[in-house]
């Protein structure tokens, strides 16, 4: 097939290798230091939206692609690069809008499908 | 049992109650699972680029794909029980994120629409949020200070 020839077999393993190593990193916090998961997604999407803007995070996506891009340090990065962005064109005030419109997508997936999820499921009794 | 008195020895007492938690497994674990997922976002791309589309759009599909699925492992209860062996694994991703406004959105459906599925829904995801909306928010006014970002210029 024409699509399986042209697909980037090195860029595949580099993703699962670099993205698997995150959540290593996530996993070892977790063990060690008993944070909560919520905490946890807080340090990583701030560190994250630090690293964006120093621009270090943009060489690890365009070494590694998804591998970077889909762990919550991604979504960090996507807020940083995009308010960025729009202080480019912007100034001051695309400060406040770069960030969201950027990470709009995710953020208005998540929460549509979560609400269409809570329509359809029925409320269920959990089981002692 | 000798009577605890400061809060030190009652660290003490609770690290020696609680079960060493198999770190070397987990962490194995959670890279195969955050490497796999991972791993589909890239197929995915590799799809999205074959088809023509920017790396920006590629990405903003790979994101809503991966959400769907991970609503959709939720709904089927699933999720939870990969978690369980998988930790950070199905945590660090944006499977996670899409579980944790997914999964109390479900749970506090019998509180109501409004202060149930609307307001619990972002326990988690709230937080995460507010500090990365904030640092980005930081991140523009640094930029615009220094007009540089300024790692790459080292």
């Amino acid at each position: 097939m024409d699509f399986f020839n042209n697909i980037d077999w090195s860029m595949l393993i580099k993703a699962f290798v670099v993205g698997g190593l995150i959540c290593v990193i996530g996993q070892i916090l977790i063990d060690k230091t008993k944070l909560t998961p919520a905490r946890i997604l807080v340090i990583f999407v701030t560190s994250g939206a630090i690293l964006g803007g120093l621009g270090i995070y943009q060489k690890l996506i365009n070494f590694a692609g998804a591998g970077a891009s889909v762990p919550l340090t991604g979504f960090g990065n996507l807020l940083a690069k995009g308010a960025i962005e729009k202080v480019k064109s912007d100034g001051l005030i695309g400060a406040f809008t770069g960030g969201i419109s950027a990470a709009s997508a995710g953020i208005t997936a998540a929460i549509v499908f979560g609400y269409i999820a809570s329509l359809i499921s029925k409320p269920k009794i959990k089981k002692q | 049992m000798k009577p605890i008195n400061t809060p030190k020895e009652y660290q003490e007492y609770v690290d020696k109650k609680t079960p060493n938690s198999p770190i070397t497994r987990n962490c194995i674990y959670a890279f195969i699972v955050g490497g796999f997922i991972c791993c589909i976002g890239q197929f995915i791309m590799e799809i999205c680029k074959y088809r023509g589309l920017n790396t920006e759009i590629s990405s903003t599909i790979v994101s809503i794909i991966l959400i769907f699925i991970s609503m959709f492992l939720t709904a089927l209860n699933l999720f939870n029980k990969i978690g369980k062996f998988a930790g950070a694994g199905s945590l660090v991703p944006i499977t996670g994120f899409a579980n944790s406004i997914v999964s109390p959105a479900m749970e506090y459906k019998s509180e109501g629409y409004v202060m149930g599925v609307g307001a619990k829904m972002f326990t988690v995801a709230g937080p995460v949020l507010v500090y990365g909306i904030s640092t980005s928010v930081l991140v523009g006014i640094l930029y615009l200070i220094f007009n540089t970002q300024s790692i790459t210029l080292v």
